[in-house]
């Protein structure tokens, strides 16, 4: 039976070095499900800055507390959820990177830039603890002559 | 390592040839420690060479804008040569393109500081 999405999910402990394993593993899933070279790379972002977050302002470095990313696979689009072990935060109360007063800070874009990227981006508080963070990026319509892409890298 | 920076200097012009990633972690530490020695050292005049930069996150994009505020704000001036299209692009969304002095060639970044 073919499903209708397919799941890649990774755990990573709270230490930067990972960063790049994620991201690998991102450049794969995009790679492999078809969409462009410079789409792939601004997921690639996407995703970076959102772990980021998880590691230092969500986990807050604590070596006991993971990072739980999951790709999921669907027909129409790509969702990329990541989920840190930390105490939440209300996304409407950051700084805005764009005002006048704040174009100088040494920190503050991250989100902005998952937003550019993604096309959509929802915040959870999980019930038991953390933040979740779902960024969701439409697949590109097939043209009537290709194949599925994906029929032949996930051997449904 | 994750950012190799060469420096060269040029009359009273310091210039850092970056190479590799400006992101969170090593990379953004190697280029504060780097422009922090040489306004230690009382350099005060130096261009960031990002040709040879292939990617930069949200936290190497706040490095280039506290080291621009740090020169600035000892009396220097750090400006910004061979932007790749993808740091221009992130320079450009955070409307912090028309912060930095930006050239695409080394001779006009290096006689603008005449």
């Amino acid at each position: 039976m073919m499903l209708a999405e397919n799941v890649v999910e990774l755990t990573i402990a709270s230490q930067l070095e990972f960063i790049d394993l994620v991201t690998t593993l991102t450049d794969n899933v995009t790679q492999m499900i078809g969409f462009d070279e410079e789409t792939c790379y601004w997921i690639n972002m996407a995703v970076r800055e959102s772990v980021a977050n998880a590691i230092e302002h969500g986990n807050k470095y604590d070596p006991q507390k993971s990072v739980d990313i999951r790709f999921t696979i669907g027909v129409d689009a790509l969702r990329v959820t990541v989920r840190d072990y930390g105490e939440g935060f209300e996304p409407a109360t950051l700084p805005d990177p764009l005002d006048p007063n704040n174009l100088l800070n040494p920190a503050g874009r991250g989100i902005l830039y998952m937003r550019t990227f993604m096309d959509r981006i929802d915040y959870e508080r999980h019930p038991e603890s953390g933040m979740l963070v779902s960024m969701t990026k439409r697949r590109m319509p097939k043209q009537p002559d290709e194949g599925d892409p994906r029929q032949d890298a996930i051997g449904n | 390592m994750q950012l190799e920076i060469r420096e060269r200097t040029v009359g009273e012009v310091v210039v850092l040839d970056l190479v590799g990633k400006i992101t969170i972690g090593e990379g953004s530490v190697q280029l504060r420690d780097a422009v922090g020695r040489l306004l230690d050292a009382g350099r005060q005049r130096i261009i960031l060479n990002l040709e040879g930069v292939t990617y930069v996150d949200s936290s190497g994009i706040g490095e280039l804008v506290s080291r621009y505020t740090t020169t600035k704000n000892q009396g220097g001036q750090l400006k910004l040569l061979r932007l790749p299209k993808k740091i221009k692009d992130l320079l450009m969304i955070t409307k912090l393109l028309t912060v930095f002095e930006i050239y695409e060639d080394e001779e006009t970044a290096l006689s603008s500081f005449k």
